[in-house]
């Protein structure tokens, strides 16, 4: 494309399905503790 | 829905409901604040006289490829996720936060803790209730095998013997359970000596050190009992323990207040301290407080983020991360996790010195949202399902915000103390959310461009 570059892979849809096994890190268990931030959190199931 | 915005002299454009980001240039950036789905498949006809400050060739050919990726669900995707949230149900309990101590050897002006007792009298758990932690996290967490406990206060360290304890009972007990343990701890730092180094290195998968940057700002705020400088305390204690972590997760975290909005300068004072992963949020207080940060400093909170992001962004040498500026586009959490966010009050709870569970560490001491005790074995489940149901679609004016996916409707108990209500984000929150959201995003577009060459 000339116009545009997506830098990523779009497909929040497709974790939809199969989400919520709940491996992952609760989020306020990192560097938080008094807001919320849960995109920088990884997805244990792909690794 | 889409939200569009510059920054670092990027035009960027998260596409909300695919997670979709994508860098454009200025007619594809003008165009999307003219057009809304659906597409058609023939550029409008009016669109070339809409955005004559363009050659006609370029409007025609920018909109083919908007509408390449409108095909591909990468923009204006609809927005199908509510109907995973009517099926929301509770989860099992895989996360705590335990105040080993409700007692803390500083007495930070802001500490939401108030300065260690959480408004009660000061304690210490002891050991036998750290063990029973365990037991109720083993036989509360189903088939979840990865268990997180966060030693907290206070101040853990008050409380060394009780986290030797709970560690070695957990380590004693959790393959025959079929359960991993991941150890963290968020501490103060005053306490730390070569022993407790070596141990918090290697059991703790992750450790927060509590720090707030400049000698002055931390000397400020965070006061010793004998007047003395706490950062002189500290400091070397913290360097001393990331230069023998190796590879290990840790943060040093600050808290900023309305005494230090040039908080650019203390993330990158920390930096030169040898520290590379940092963070800094705002203060949670009553907006009485002095150093409590008002809508009036927004402007100014803004403008040190956006700082913040470009000395990062050109930094060639002496790199760091810092917390809230990491988003990972690609492996991050999947949609059902992005609903509900952090999990307080349904798979993440925190207990105190005498066992009462709360729905998380900042819902503590708070009377009406105790759920239970371990002594007594009560864990009420209505608080529990309440938690399980308050989403994204549930708290007032996420549905409508392009950032919900990233903060999954915020903190619960900022929403509580700030507005009374857990389902009512507070705006404050919400707007240094998305800006520090917007930095992450423009970091991000950032890498990737300089990763293409």
């Amino acid at each position: 494309m000339k116009h545009i570059t997506t830098i990523n892979k779009a497909d929040l849809k497709a974790t939809a399905a199969k989400g919520g096994c709940g491996k992952c890190q609760s989020s306020c268990q990192s560097a938080c503790k008094t807001s919320c931030t849960v995109a920088n959190q990884k997805c244990e199931a792909v690794k | 829905m889409i939200h569009k915005f510059r920054q670092l002299g990027y035009n960027i454009v998260l596409d909300v409901n695919s997670n979709g980001v994508h860098i454009v240039d200025d007619c594809a950036y003008d165009m999307l604040g003219i057009i809304a789905p659906p597409m058609a498949e023939e550029c409008p006809a009016d669109l070339p006289a809409r955005l004559s400050q363009y050659p006609e060739q370029d409007v025609r050919s920018t909109y083919a490829e908007l509408y390449e990726l409108y095909k591909e669900g990468a923009l204006f995707a609809e927005d199908d996720y509510e109907k995973y949230s009517g099926t929301m149900v509770k989860s099992p309990v895989k996360s705590m936060c335990l105040n080993v101590a409700h007692d803390c050897n500083l007495r930070c002006e802001y500490c939401f803790a108030q300065t260690g007792d959480f408004g009660g009298e000061r304690c210490i758990m002891t050991p036998e209730t750290g063990r029973k932690a365990i037991d109720f996290l083993i036989e509360n967490s189903g088939n979840r095998e990865n268990i997180e406990l966060d030693f907290f206060g206070g101040e853990p360290l008050m409380a060394w013997d009780t986290v030797v304890e709970t560690v070695n009972y957990a380590r004693s007990i959790e393959k025959q359970h079929g359960k991993n343990f991941r150890f963290t701890i968020t501490t103060n730092g005053v306490l730390l000596d070569d022993e407790k180094i070596e141990y918090i290195n290697r059991e703790m998968s992750n450790c927060v050190l509590s720090l707030d940057g400049r000698r002055e700002v931390t000397d400020r705020i965070r006061k010793t009992l004998n007047g003395k400088s706490a950062y002189d305390v500290i400091v070397p204690k913290f360097q001393k323990l990331v230069r023998s972590r190796g590879e290990k997760d840790y943060y040093v975290r600050a808290t900023f207040t309305k005494y230090n909005l040039d908080f650019t300068d203390d993330v990158l004072h920390m930096r030169d301290l040898g520290f590379e992963q940092l963070s800094a949020e705002p203060v949670v207080t009553d907006l009485n407080e002095p150093y409590a940060i008002t809508t009036d400093d927004l402007p100014r909170v803004f403008s040190e983020y956006d700082r913040l992001c470009e000395v990062m962004a050109n930094r060639t040498e002496n790199k760091f991360n810092f917390f809230h500026f990491m988003v990972d586009l690609d492996q991050g959490p999947c949609a059902i996790k992005r609903l509900r966010g952090c999990g307080c009050g349904n798979d993440y709870v925190a207990v105190d010195p005498h066992g009462d569970i709360y729905p998380c560490h900042q819902f503590v001491g708070i009377e009406q949202w105790k759920m239970g005790n371990l002594y007594d074995g009560t864990f009420n489940n209505d608080i529990k399902e309440y938690f399980a149901k308050t989403h994204v679609y549930s708290k007032e004016g996420c549905r409508d915000c392009w950032a919900k996916f990233f903060c999954s409707g915020g903190c619960n108990a900022n929403s509580f103390i700030y507005e009374g209500d857990v389902h009512k984000p507070h705006m404050l929150s919400c707007e240094m959310q998305r800006k520090r959201l917007e930095c992450a995003l423009a970091l991000a577009a950032d890498r990737a461009v300089k990763e293409q060459g």
